[in-house]
């Protein structure tokens, strides 16, 4: 539980940092960062897992993904009421979640929408390339 | 004892070759590059589906006289090579097998280190230092 908010205070000062350093709410740096990470992390995850083949080939198939998360970690210590301060609470994720699919082989964009905290839904549409 | 190591990108660029004798090199290059064509024709999806077949290590993927090329791909699609001198009967293919293990866990690590540029050829110390640890078995 205690790894848990280390990992919560680093992504709000990583959030609060890059937000200093942008001019007008820019989150392009945030979910970039996000994807850099994205990219390295499935390295490691991957490594126990045998050779994807069907997965991948179905996930070319459907075109959008959506994940839904009822209780987002990084929303559920905002009061419901801010919901206009979300955007940079999910940009890292979305990064994330782009960046692992990349390095996977799938391009990918991947928006996020936040109707009422503290769920929020990914949505995953694939690029065919 | 494995002869050369090679680490090869998802477009099949090199992004980190090592050999064990230098007046080699160019010759173990050569074994490394041909090997590539058979690691994608056992990646190539609805060939086979055994369950040996979704490993990520490939196992031998072809021996010439004087060596014993084995291969392993990981699910981002970078190919590990190892080149092995044929003289050594005594190898088993556990062992290979736990070279690529300990050279995955090496490489993820390296990946992971922030200022690795992904995709650009890895150039650590540290890294190739370890890498020429599992070459010689004192790993």
């Amino acid at each position: 539980m205690s790894d848990d908010s280390i990992f919560e205070y680093l992504h709000t000062e990583i959030v609060n940092y890059t937000l200093l350093q942008s001019k007008e709410n820019d989150l392009s740096t945030l979910e970039y960062i996000g994807y850099t990470t994205g990219y390295r992390l499935i390295e490691r995850l991957t490594r126990e897992w045998t050779r994807f083949k069907d997965e991948l080939e179905t996930m070319k198939f459907i075109w959008v993904y959506v994940l839904q998360d009822n209780a987002f970690r990084f929303l559920t210590r905002i009061s419901p009421k801010h919901l206009e301060h979300a955007p940079k609470f999910v940009a890292f994720t979305c990064g994330l979640v782009r960046g692992s699919l990349a390095n996977l082989g799938i391009n990918s964009t991947v928006t996020a929408e936040v109707q009422s905290m503290p769920s929020c839904k990914f949505h995953i549409q694939v690029n065919r390339n | 004892m494995a002869v050369c190591i090679a680490i090869i990108g998802k477009d099949n660029s090199p992004q980190y070759i090592a050999t064990s004798d230098l007046d080699k090199e160019l010759e173990l290059q050569y074994r490394v590059h041909a090997a590539l064509d058979v690691v994608e024709e056992k990646c190539e999806p609805g060939t086979k589906t055994t369950p040996e077949s979704r490993e990520l290590y490939l196992g031998l993927l072809y021996s010439t006289e004087t060596h014993k090329i084995y291969g392993y791909v990981t699910n981002t699609k970078i190919k590990f090579i190892i080149v092995m001198d044929s003289s050594n009967t005594a190898l088993r293919e556990n062992e290979v097998r736990s070279m690529f293990r300990n050279l995955h866990i090496l490489y993820t690590d390296a990946v992971c280190n922030p200022f690795y540029i992904p995709g650009e050829p890895l150039n650590s110390k540290k890294f190739d230092k370890s890498v020429r640890g599992i070459m010689t078995g004192n790993i």
